[in-house]
């Protein structure tokens, strides 16, 4: 297929030869670009999409012949091939799952905020027109082996079988001073100072005990450890009254996911940038980066084919010598014929396990999702769990978590590096490197490194001042 | 346009061909009712909406381009997906896009909807001096294929109102559940399923297969 387009492009659009072309080369696509973007995961599409909105002329290319890269939704067989070296799938597994085109099953499982940056972004690009989101279920926290519905509003804290009755109360009077805080205005601070105060002198104040601190922190205010203790109060505090306006939004709880899953938000995304004249090429490897004499990228060269620009961008897997391992996550996609036991039947939702409920450093994260987001066939579920890597035997460190799942019908486990970029800002080599997807279950901190990607290239923070509430203009 | 007769019908209508067919200027002709020798590859849109008015209902199409992410056969899953109706487009003066046509059509219907309607435009007609591909063989195909074929001409605008019309007309009977009266002798499966796993695109946050109005 490769053979065949690399000549219509040649019928369709003969390329004049540029003084830049290594000898021997000819040009990849158009040959001459603003930015070359690697990778179509979500962070570099969204990349491309902003940066071709602004008028920059862009190549995207990935080595996949599917959009998404690490944050892709893969139906059956291309699921099974992943895991399985190529290799396509016995009957059984369709017979056992259903059709192969009813899956779409996310290889990086995170849930939207239903207000959160994405959702900005989102709004801010219009890409909320090609996609259809719906609400999740419900969002569970895991203690003493079982799991419970996340109390984040007043009706549901003195209903929870997760608190003690004098604690119901408590918490219920620090979810009210939650809703009616408003920064920079002093009258609703009632005598706290948030960007002094630490949120567990917070805590304290409101009397909350140590287990209500724990999923308010790890369910509700989504912090990755417990460092968040010790520090200001006001970062954690506005994650808790996002996750409280994000579920008042939709009432079931405060993440929304789009239909066939998380791999439309690249897609989306990518087709923000073709509609602006972006060049997309899957299934295009890329042999290397090439750099001129000071160490600065200019272009990207892929077989024979070059093109030049001067932003390069791209996940970290395109940068091998630009990048520093962080930590390893493992993730095991699970498939259920039922709902996750003890959830009211939810159809979709995500559970917490705080990292102190079972002894570890990291929070243990489930997604679960099913048909009625149409990513499995009816009466299918797939659950995916996800932590960062704590030990030398990864797998067994997702146990807490599938002991919760009841039977599970298959599973594939993923152990991956996580890689940060090891070039600092990029203004020296002009090569801009996203970092790995974490083991987070929600995109808060997805949206942030975007935000610092786009800063980095354009040197301008990115306007996100459009209200999340707002659907105006849209369609 | 839309005079609001009896029923509105709203569907997904994707464009498919290779570069440089004349997509864009077949929808722009349609919905502006305009015409540029030299169209830019891109609209700039991200889709654009038209409407047809039939006897007794509207059929209102959401048009969606392919962006140039065909040039790569890059296209992405969620241009296919949802997609009631396609209009697969070749050039009459270049054989090659022709055979491309074909190969877009087995796309279409390995990734598409089951039930998708496809029609087969031959663009450029007004360039008949210069035809490569017969209307004949066009015709031959499609009939096997049970799927519409038509010549057009964005240039001149020849059959391309009629183009639209004519997938409107079949998108409206599907819906009322009846054969096509163009498509009726034809043993067509699309048409077997009468309409039933049509759904508008964007239908409000219900997934259950229905009819679109």
């Amino acid at each position: 297929m490769e053979e065949a387009d690399a000549q219509t492009v040649e019928e369709n659009a003969p390329v004049a030869a540029f003084p830049w072309l290594p000898e021997g080369c000819e040009a990849m696509a158009d040959g001459e670009y603003d930015a070359i973007v690697m990778g179509t995961g979500l962070k570099e599409c969204i990349m491309s999409g902003l940066l071709s909105t602004m008028g920059k002329k862009v190549l995207h290319v990935d080595r996949n012949n599917y959009y998404g890269a690490d944050s892709a939704s893969l139906n059956l067989s291309n699921l099974y091939a992943k895991f399985n070296g190529g290799a396509e799938p016995p009957q059984q597994f369709y017979e056992a799952l259903g059709h192969n085109r009813d899956f779409n099953v996310d290889l990086i499982p995170k849930c939207i905020m239903a207000c959160g940056k994405l959702v900005k972004m989102l709004l801010h690009t219009k890409v909320t027109r090609y996609l259809e989101f719906k609400s999740l279920d419900a969002s569970y926290v895991y203690r003493n082996g079982k799991v419970y519905k996340v109390p984040a509003t007043a009706t549901e804290a003195l209903s929870s079988s997760l608190l003690g009755l004098f604690e119901k109360r408590r918490f219920r009077k620090f979810l009210m001073y939650v809703a009616n805080y408003e920064h920079g205005n002093p009258k609703t601070y009632e005598g706290h100072d948030l960007t002094k105060e630490t949120m567990n002198e917070l805590y304290e104040k409101f009397g909350l005990e140590k287990a209500t601190r724990e999923f308010v922190g790890h369910a509700m205010a989504l912090r990755l450890d417990d460092k968040y203790l010790d520090e200001p109060a006001l970062p954690a505090f506005e994650a808790i009254k996002l996750y409280c306006y994000s579920l008042d939004r939709y009432g079931k709880s405060p993440y929304i996911y789009p239909m066939y899953g998380l791999g439309g938000l690249p897609e989306g995304f990518s087709r923000l940038c073709a509609i602006h004249g972006g060049t997309f090429m899957l299934n295009r490897s890329i042999d290397e980066v090439l750099f001129d004499k000071d160490g600065k990228a200019w272009g990207v060269r892929g077989g024979n084919q070059v093109a030049k620009a001067d932003i390069v961008l791209g996940d970290p897997s395109y940068f091998p010598n630009k990048r520093t391992k962080v930590g390893r996550v493992v993730r095991s996609i699970c498939f259920l014929s039922h709902p996750i036991p003890n959830t009211n039947n939810a159809e979709s939702l995500q559970i917490i396990i705080p990292a102190a409920q079972v002894g570890r450093t990291h929070d243990i994260y489930v997604v679960m999702v099913s048909n009625s987001h149409q990513v499995t066939a009816p009466g299918k579920y797939v659950a995916i769990c996800s932590t960062t890597v704590e030990t030398d035997n990864p797998t067994t460190e997702l146990e807490p978590a599938l002991a919760i799942l009841g039977s599970i019908m298959t599973k594939f486990d993923d152990v991956v590096d996580l890689y940060e970029p090891a070039n600092g800002d990029g203004s020296q080599d002009h090569c801009f490197i996203s970092t790995s997807f974490d083991a987070t279950s929600h995109f808060e901190t997805t949206s942030n490194d975007v935000l610092d990607l786009y800063f980095k290239v354009t040197g301008a923070r990115l306007d996100l001042t459009i209200n999340a509430d707002s659907t105006k203009g849209d369609y | 346009m839309a005079s609001g007769t009896g029923r509105v019908c709203h569907f997904k209508l994707v464009l498919l061909g290779d570069t440089a067919v004349g997509k864009s200027c077949l929808v722009v002709r349609f919905v502006r009712d305009e015409f540029f020798e030299f169209q830019e590859p891109t609209i700039g849109a991200a889709f654009l909406t038209q409407s047809v008015n039939l006897e007794n209902a509207t059929v209102k199409f959401e048009i969606w381009d392919t962006a140039g992410q065909e040039r790569y056969r890059s296209l992405a899953p969620m241009y296919y997906r949802g997609a009631a109706a396609a209009i697969v487009v070749y050039d009459i003066t270049n054989k090659e896009s022709f055979n491309g046509a074909k190969s877009w059509v087995k796309e279409l219907q390995r990734r598409g909807d089951p039930n998708v309607v496809i029609a087969l435009a031959g663009n450029k007609a007004d360039l008949h001096t210069k035809r490569r591909v017969e209307y004949e063989e066009a015709q031959k195909y499609a009939e096997e294929n049970c799927i519409l074929h038509m010549e057009t001409s964005a240039k001149n605008a020849t059959n391309v109102k009629d183009l639209f019309r004519e997938i409107g007309e079949v998108m409206y009977v599907i819906d009322l559940n009846q054969m096509s009266r163009q498509l009726g002798s034809c043993p067509n499966p699309l048409l077997n399923q009468k309409g039933k796993h049509f759904r508008s695109y964007r239908e409000p946050k219900n997934n259950d297969n229905k009819a679109c109005c």
